[in-house]
């Protein structure tokens, strides 16, 4: 394989890394050398020890941070040197749940799930059903009026992951999305995220919890150590077999 | 669970993404306003109306009100200096200076028919008797002519084309002693020049004090928009995140600080206005004649309007530079 057939663009690939390294100022770099393959219709749950690097990984993915080398192509584009205006777009193709939430304080549960709907400039007759059945979904129709700083840790990261599904992403990005909840909400969820990915949506899942990746047996692996991706299953080398049958 | 995502509306179509999308065929503009609204509706629910808890409403009601009463005190004073000057300019005043009332008479008589005659003279006016007597009566007392052995002169109003030199006034002097020899001529701007000057000064204090005040203003504006803009950091990083375009992001901060600054413009405006018209209703009473001429214009109050709009919209201006700066500064 030559360097430009590294740099073709797979049909069935949603991202791409190429000899990503990522470093905060001066010092080491956070993330050495990272380079996989994210395929279309896709679980991947992305493990590590905590500090490894996966939320930097992750942010790089969805597009928060720019990588200090290497190339980053998402939805078979270039995301490094697309021009500025192009970005939202893509971004709205992606569903986030964020480590620590990021929900807006002043509006209530309803609200922010609806946000990306809004954002999106999806017509307001057609935002409340979807975001009423997402927050049915993870189980906060009681609260949908409730503020953020109201809601316990668990709550706010289950509006975060409504938030995230809400628009249907192409690519669903969650961090550490179960971290908050008990055991069996983070079931419930995981079975949220696997409904959506037989939708079609890509899904990468950061966790530091082992048990998760038993949970859901179709998930490829990636490992995060001290900043470099080891390839447990061989998910990043060879294409999974249900994309090979998708095509 | 799956039944529950299936009969859920379709995913986001590419034309939502597109959010500029032209609409085309014949309603189209009022199809455009109608997004254009619905729009800034939606727009409306991503950051709260009620900004009013910061600084900004009340700083902005406290300038605008200052600037908007210097502002007005400026426009006043210059009112009056026009007002003045446009009754004063060209006038010039006949003093017959004469103890023996029949010759002093004759003088008069003498006088208006030679100021009558000279060229550049367009209005002479014999002031009556009457109205000298009514003018000295709060100094003398009422009564006959003389009475108390004081000899009243008689006064001669004319109004001349073009200003009063010097010159002139020595030429029409010259013209007038032939006739009358106690003629004393007074050019009137001459004698209130003092006073002009006084307000001239005043004008170039008041003009001084609203470029100061505008430019506190402005400071303010600034200053505590990008305090706003600060509270919203949260926010904007977030819409940005879920692909708010920039110009969709700075249009809900900018609206936002703008109800902040613009309610606090309507207070710091309708402050001033009370205080105007207070202060304008006192001068009235006085009905002293120079200081009347000072009312303000229609004129007048839509520059003072335009205060607290230009606040408001700078306002929006540094909100809509300072989000954008810091949009460019994320990816
Ligand atoms: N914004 C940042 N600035 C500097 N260092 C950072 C920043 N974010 C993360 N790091 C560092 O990068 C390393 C990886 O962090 P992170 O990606 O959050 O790991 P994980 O999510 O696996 O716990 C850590 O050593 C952390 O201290
Ligand atoms: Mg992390």
């Amino acid at each position: 394989m030559n360097a430009r057939d590294a740099l073709r663009s797979d049909p069935g690939e949603i991202a791409r890394f190429d000899n990503v390294g990522l470093r905060y100022g001066p010092d080491c770099e956070v993330l050495s050398d990272i380079s996989f393959t994210l395929y279309k219709g896709s679980f991947y749950f992305l493990t590590g020890a905590s500090g490894a690097g996966k939320s930097s990984l992750l942010r790089l993915l969805y597009l928060a941070q720019r990588p200090s080398r290497g190339v980053i192509r998402l939805f078979g584009t270039d995301a490094i040197t697309l021009p500025r205006a192009r970005l939202p777009g893509f971004r709205r193709r992606l569903g986030v749940v964020f480590q620590d939430f990021r929900l807006v304080a002043h509006l209530s549960a309803f609200d922010n799930v609806a946000l990306p709907l809004r954002v999106a400039g999806v017509p307001e007759r057609e935002v409340a059903r979807p975001v009423a059945d997402m927050l049915e979904w993870v189980g906060l129709a009681d609260r949908m009026g409730a503020r953020p700083a109201t809601l316990s840790g668990g709550e706010q990261q289950r509006v975060a992951i409504a938030r995230a599904v809400v628009g249907r992403p192409d690519l669903l990005v969650a961090d550490e999305p179960t971290g908050n909840v008990d055991p069996d909400m983070a079931l419930k969820l995981l079975r949220l995220f696997e409904s959506m990915n037989r939708l079609g949506t890509t899904i990468v899942v950061a966790t530091h919890d082992i048990h998760m990746l038993q949970r859901v047996p179709e998930s490829l692996i990636m490992r995060l150590d001290k900043g470099r991706l080891s390839d447990p299953t061989g998910a990043l080398r060879y294409p999974p077999r249900r994309h090979e049958a998708g095509l | 669970m799956a039944s529950r995502f299936d009969d859920r509306p379709s995913r986001l179509s590419p034309a939502a993404m597109r959010d500029e999308a032209p609409a085309a065929g014949d309603g189209r503009h009022r199809r455009v306003r109608l997004r254009l609204f619905r729009q800034a509706m939606e727009e409306a629910k991503l950051l709260p109306l009620s900004g009013l808890s910061g600084p900004m409403p009340l700083v902005v009601a406290v300038m605008v009100a200052l600037t908007v009463i210097a502002t007005a005190g400026g426009l006043a004073l210059r009112n009056v200096a026009s007002a003045a000057s446009a009754q004063l300019h060209g006038g010039l005043t006949v003093q017959i200076v004469e103890a023996a009332p029949a010759a002093r008479d004759e003088q008069a008589e003498g006088s208006v028919a030679v100021l009558r005659a000279l060229p550049g003279i367009t209005a002479v006016r014999r002031v009556p008797r009457a109205e000298l007597d009514a003018l000295i009566e709060p100094w003398l007392g009422s009564g006959p002519d003389d009475a108390a052995g004081v000899p009243v002169p008689d006064l001669i109003d004319a109004r001349l084309v073009g200003p009063v030199t010097p010159a002139r006034l020595a030429d029409i002097g010259s013209e007038l002693h032939r006739v009358a020899p106690a003629a004393r001529i007074d050019a009137q701007a001459g004698w209130l020049r003092p006073v002009f000057d006084a307000i001239a000064t005043l004008q170039w204090l008041a003009a001084a004090l609203v470029l100061l005040l505008a430019a506190v203003l402005a400071a303010t504006v600034l200053l505590g928009a990008r305090i706003a803009l600060g509270s919203h950091r949260g926010t904007i990083e977030i819409v940005h995140m879920l692909g708010g375009t920039d110009p969709q992001v700075a249009r809900i901060v900018q609206r936002a600080i703008g109800i902040d600054a613009a309610v606090g413009g309507a207070v710091g405006m309708g402050l001033a206005s009370l205080v105007i018209v207070g202060l304008g209703s006192r001068f009235a009473g006085l009905d002293a004649g120079l200081v009347s001429g000072g009312a303000l214009h229609f004129g007048d109050w839509l520059v003072l309007l335009l205060v607290p709009f230009a606040g408001v919209a700078l306002a929006m201006l540094t909100a809509r530079v300072s989000v954008l700066s810091s949009l460019r500064a994320m990816l």
